[in-house]
């Protein structure tokens, strides 16, 4: 009987490692997701780091060198005050990436929070979905620059603003995939099992809405460092002088004939992250799936 | 009881090649030993009582006004003896599922009272019937592809299970639901499979080990073994049987195969348009069918002899909408032998033999 036990034990062990073995083959086998993490963590680290790897202050303006080309002094030109293009480059991927993963992650869960109870308790739908449809009947960008009137702008309520923004497309999302899985088998044989409504809603519904959820939230980081870029283009974004892709853009817009460099470099960056962001959703959805291998 | 068991189990592993219990022509179907239902009433342990239960769905109009019901149950009074197993049978949409889903308070009943181990379960609020009730009766569905969570793993539904009610200690639940997947025939590799890497009769194991895993007096059995095929079948029925026998379980087991009913169950309830239109001991029914609509379902059991000429009752047009149903007699509309006074009133429920029921006014 004790030898039996401890078989037991040896044969629970054995499957436990193996589990956590797959996970992570699972994890290095999947193309997409190494790639994409890959590119955004590095992204992240430049953001972080951003003091120790910049070559020179990113405000410091040296009149003398304004609009150099790029070469062995400036990497990447300089701009219009002279300033090193590649370390505001490299500073902006700060604001940008906080602003990215803050909008991204807020959205995720104030939608999904949404969606789902929206779905599970039809007292709340047609509020909540309507308060939704509302939001998103006014263009993006111009409600995301009326809050920002309303708000002043600081980066927090860059934040703010843009969260509010793309709550209702992934609150959405989220109630329609929700609706789908609510009318499933097992949402009822939870129900039958004695499972609470928020047990039910957050540990069997919103798994299995996390494909969806996933690409939605991966587009609105994207979306939402264009925005800000797009809002720091139109003056209402991050304040000047600080550094973020969109204001550099924004202030290269008027020499774009001339100093091409102003506009590329911060717009590579921004469809860089963009792109490794979508990478890293699509290999995140895969590999959350179970019916991948 | 041991007798039975074995009886049973040679007897569908002998047919599994010709198609098990549903090709079985009825007159050769083993018979089973009705222990519970064979005792006089007074001696029986009720588990559930239901009397005059009501499941209506509102029908809305634009304004969200209601404008009808429909009456998918309509005053159906039922037992439950312990550690029997009452078949109900009857046609798609004639209320069988649902009454299985009233009676549990997995639906709220429109009216009626529903006693379980003497609570009356239409009296408490969801939430009592979570924390109290919910342990007791359990459920096994009919689709075992959509029944289990895709997303968790075999041993994380079970042991789900097992923390919602808050039995056993965290550190004991994966002895337990490994202890469960082999007494319900998985092994302890399966405790990391996802449902989808299980065919569908493991699943429908998984299932039904849910269901027993909280050690319930009830299991509702909603057609568990309709999505299985042929072969398959007789594993899980012989697993349910093994199971009543060892744990004292009682079923209600929903079916449309009469074949199958008629293998599983003690009692028999046939169900049409709402109503339990007879109820008798299993063998009772299938020797001396007495409703006209019993007697047709009968006639269509299919026989797996073409020698045997057998006299099919077919029958007329569908089954009427539960939103209107016809005055009178349900059955009414299709019966073969109706009288004027089907049209009038719905007939008295008249006890043919103390364990035969029938709601017919050619008996009244």
């Amino acid at each position: 009987m004790e030898l039996q036990m401890e078989q037991m034990n040896e044969i629970k062990r054995a499957l436990q490692r193996e589990q956590r073995q797959l996970m992570l083959r699972k994890f290095f086998r999947n193309k997409l997701a190494v790639i994409g993490s890959s590119i955004v963590l590095t992204l992240v680290l430049v953001a972080i780091f951003a003091d120790v790897i910049a070559p020179q202050d990113p405000l410091d303006m040296v009149v003398r060198d304004r609009l150099t080309p790029p070469g062995s002094k400036y990497l990447f030109g300089a701009d219009t005050f002279g300033r090193d293009v590649l370390s505001r480059v490299i500073h902006g991927a700060r604001v940008s990436m906080l602003v990215g993963t803050c909008v991204g992650l807020s959205s995720m869960v104030f939608g999904m929070l949404i969606g789902l109870y929206a779905c599970y308790y039809s007292f709340l739908d047609n509020v909540l979905m309507r308060i939704c449809d509302g939001l998103s009947a006014i263009p993006s960008t111009l409600l995301a620059i009326a809050l920002m009137a309303v708000l002043g702008s600081t980066a927090t309520n860059v934040i703010v603003a843009m969260s509010i923004v793309y709550v209702p497309r992934m609150a959405r999302v989220s109630r329609a995939a929700a609706m789908v899985v609510k009318e499933q088998t097992y949402i009822e044989a939870m129900r039958a099992t004695g499972a609470s409504d928020s047990r039910i809603i957050w540990r069997h519904i919103a798994p299995n809405i996390l494909s969806p959820v996933i690409v939605q939230a991966s587009y609105n980081f994207a979306n939402s460092i264009i925005t800000e870029a797009a809002l720091s283009f139109l003056g209402v974004g991050i304040p000047v002088p600080q550094p973020s892709w969109g204001n550099i853009l924004n202030e290269g817009k008027s020499v774009i004939t001339t100093g091409w460099w102003l506009i590329v470099f911060p717009g590579a960056a921004t469809a860089l992250a963009v792109l490794g962001l979508n990478i890293l959703g699509d290999g995140l959805r895969d590999m959350l799936d179970p019916h991948t291998n | 009881m041991s007798e039975r068991l074995v009886t049973n189990r040679l007897a569908t592993e002998g047919h599994a090649s010709q198609g098990l219990a549903s090709e079985i022509p009825v007159g050769e179907m083993p018979m089973n030993e009705k222990p519970a239902s064979e005792k006089p009433v007074s001696e029986r342990d009720v588990v559930l009582q239901a009397e005059h239960v009501k499941k209506y769905f509102p029908v809305r109009g634009l304004l969200g006004n209601v404008v009808g019901n429909v009456k998918a149950v309509d005053d159906v009074s039922v037992t439950l003896y312990r550690g029997e197993t009452y078949g109900l049978v009857g046609e798609s949409g004639c209320g069988k599922s649902t009454l299985g889903r009233t009676l549990i308070k997995l639906l709220d009943a429109t009216a009626g009272r529903i006693v379980i181990n003497g609570i009356d379960i239409t009296k408490i609020s969801q939430r009592e019937m979570r924390t109290t009730m919910r342990k007791k009766v359990q459920m096994i569905f009919q689709d075992p592809y959509t029944s289990l969570n895709p997303r968790m793993r075999i041993g994380e539904i079970l042991t789900e299970a097992l923390v919602i009610q808050n039995v056993g200690k965290p550190s004991e639940r994966m002895d337990m639901v490994i202890d469960m997947l082999d007494k319900v025939g998985l092994r302890i590799e399966h405790y990391y499979r996802f449902p989808h890497e299980l065919s569908g009769g493991q699943r429908q194991r998984v299932g039904f080990a849910r269901a027993v895993i909280l050690n319930p007096d009830i299991v509702i059995c909603d057609e568990p073994v309709s999505a299985l095929d042929v072969s398959v079948r007789s594993q899980i029925i012989n697993l349910l049987l093994d199971m009543q026998e060892a744990r004292g379980l009682t079923y209600l087991f929903i079916s449309h195969d009469m074949s199958v009913i008629r293998y599983i169950s003690h009692r028999t309830g046939v169900m049409y348009l709402g109503h339990i239109v007879e109820e008798a001991i299993t063998d009772e029914l299938f020797a001396d069918p007495r409703h006209p609509y019993t007697q047709v379902l009968l006639s269509a059991v299919p026989s797996p002899d073409p020698h045997i000429k057998k006299n099919r009752i077919i029958l007329e047009g569908d089954l009427p909408s539960p939103l209107n149903p016809p005055p009178g007699c349900v059955f009414h509309t299709r019966c073969p032998g109706a009288m004027p006074v089907c049209k009038e009133a719905y007939p008295p429920e008249i006890q043919v033999s103390p364990s035969h029921k029938v709601a017919c006014h050619r008996y009244a």
